[in-house]
This record gives structure tokens, sequence and C-alpha cells, in this order.
């Protein structure tokens, strides 16, 4: 059996996918796993998952292209620089002014 | 030699020698999984083995390297158990883990109430790792118990876990492989 194991580097975070173990039973998976991601101190805990647990969905269907349902639909970065350049125009009047 | 010492010793040999012979599964254990597990632990027991060298040395001298590798092979206090070369034996190998991590318990509990706080305190920090070793053996004992070679290796193996200071051909071989690099170059230190 593949089991499916999740590694949380410090106490408090996500865990993140770290790789799988094939073995005989769940007994044998701990221990596998506490083996290869735990036994250097480089995890806070482990989840191990026998993978038919493991639901994987890949099929989104996105068949208009709305973008505007995307993290990306709306692009930040033009609207950021030009906030920024509004903001330090506004810093160097208010310098000019109180020098003056 | 007091009985103290001899009895670290004795501890001392047998962790190093069943180290080095588990270690000589790494690279062709029955899984690759299982490779890492035991020769983690093989690792595990020689660092043991030096921890009480270590301890030894402070009666006996210099180092733990010398007590380790400079004895002749008629020196060592291991058990007989712990000599034997048995690899390619999965089964036989599983049964010697067993066996003798069953009575390294109770050797490590006694140890854990020595009057030495030392030996105590050492005996209590290698038995948090051993509680992992047991889990090891006590999984792969469930696994193997209804095997017929499995339980036949027990019975052989069994006896041979009190006999010490019998010298072996077996443990003059290994001897020569262990220390061999460390004899090639006269009064070098490692």
């Amino acid at each position: 059996m593949i089991y499916e194991v999740f590694r949380q580097e410090r106490k408090g975070q996500a865990f993140a996918h770290a790789g799988s173990v094939e073995a005989p039973n769940e007994a044998f998976a701990e221990a596998y796993a506490r083996e290869q991601y735990g036994r250097r101190g480089e995890s806070a805990a482990l989840w191990v998952v026998p993978r038919e647990a493991v639901h994987e969905i890949d099929d989104f269907a996105d068949e208009l292209q709305k973008n505007y349902h995307r993290v990306d639909g709306y692009p930040l970065k033009e609207k950021l620089g030009k906030a920024r350049e509004r903001v330090s125009a506004k810093n160097a009047d208010a310098f000019s002014a109180g020098a003056g | 030699m007091t009985d103290q010492v001899q009895k670290i010793l004795q501890i001392a040999d047998d962790e190093l020698i069943l180290g080095w012979r588990n270690s000589e599964w790494t690279g062709i254990a029955p899984m690759l999984e299982e490779d890492v597990a035991f020769s983690s632990i093989a690792q595990n027991e020689i660092g043991h083995a030096r921890a009480w060298y270590e301890l030894a040395a402070r009666e006996l001298g210099p180092t733990a390297n010398e007590l380790a590798f400079d004895r002749r092979p008629d020196e060592y206090r291991c058990s007989r158990l712990v000599e034997l070369r048995l690899v390619p034996d999965w089964a036989a190998t599983i049964a010697r883990h067993h066996l003798y991590e069953t009575a390294d318990e109770e050797r490590i509990a006694a140890l854990k109430q020595s009057d030495d706080t030392e030996i105590a305190g050492l005996a209590a920090k290698i038995d948090r790792e051993e509680a992992y070793h047991r889990m090891h053996a006590q999984m792969w004992f469930e696994r193997l118990q209804d095997e017929p070679r499995f339980q036949e290796a027990l019975d052989e193996l069994r006896p041979l876990l009190d006999v010490r200071g019998e010298p072996t051909s077996e443990l003059a071989e290994l001897w020569e492989e262990m220390t061999m690099v460390r004899r090639s170059v006269a009064g070098a230190t490692w």
C-alpha cells in the first residue's frame, strides 16, 4: 500500500505534501514516515494518509474564460504603481511646502 | 576491571557488533523504506556503543576508539547472538532483532535504576531511542509470527543470547573487516 505523507515544519504551520512511503500496513507506514521525514528534526508533526483516502479533483470547467473568477483576474500591479506615484508626489509637495 | 565496567563493555560490544551486522542490510533490505529504517537502527546501535565505550574508557582508558577497535577478537564480550552474519536471511535477522530488543529492554531498565547517575542518565537517553527499535521489532514480529521459518529462527537463535566470551570465526572475520582501515595506517587518529 502507498501512504502519502504530509509534513509540518513548525507548530502552527500548514502541512505540506512531503512524499510517499510504501508499507504493508499502518504501523509500518508510520514507522517508515517517521524515518524518512522526521528523523532529522525536520518536522514538528506528520500526517500519514492511505493514498485511497485522498480524493483527487482535476477537472475544472471554465468554458467561458471567466477570468474575473480568478485571483489573477484583476492585475493590481499597474494600479499599485500609480498609487505609489501619487503618494510620493504628494509627499514631495508637502516637503517643498514645508521647506519654503 | 570492576563488574560494573565489565557489564558496560558487554553492552557496548553487543551494540557495536549488532550495529555492524544490521548495517550489512544497507542497500539490500527487502524494501526501500525498510532499508532506510533498518540502516537507521544500525546507526543508532553504533551510536549507543560509542556512548557506552566513552563511559567505559574513563576507567579502562584511553578512548572509546581503542576499546571499540584495538582489542583482539577474543577480548570482545558480545553475545554469540549478535556475532552471526545473517544476510541474506531476513526472517532470521528479524528473529535476532526481536530477541535482542526484548533482552536489551530489561538490561536498560535495570541500568536506569543504577546508583551511578551518569550510567542511569545514559541508559534513560538510550532507552528513548530503543523504544523505537522495540516498536519496529514488534511490528515485524507480528507480521512474521505465523511463518514457520521465522519460528524456527527464533528457536535456533534464542539459546545464543547468553553465550559470551567464546570467540568464533565469524566474529574474527567481522573484526578483520571492521578494523581493516584503522589498522592500515599505524598511529593514525580518525
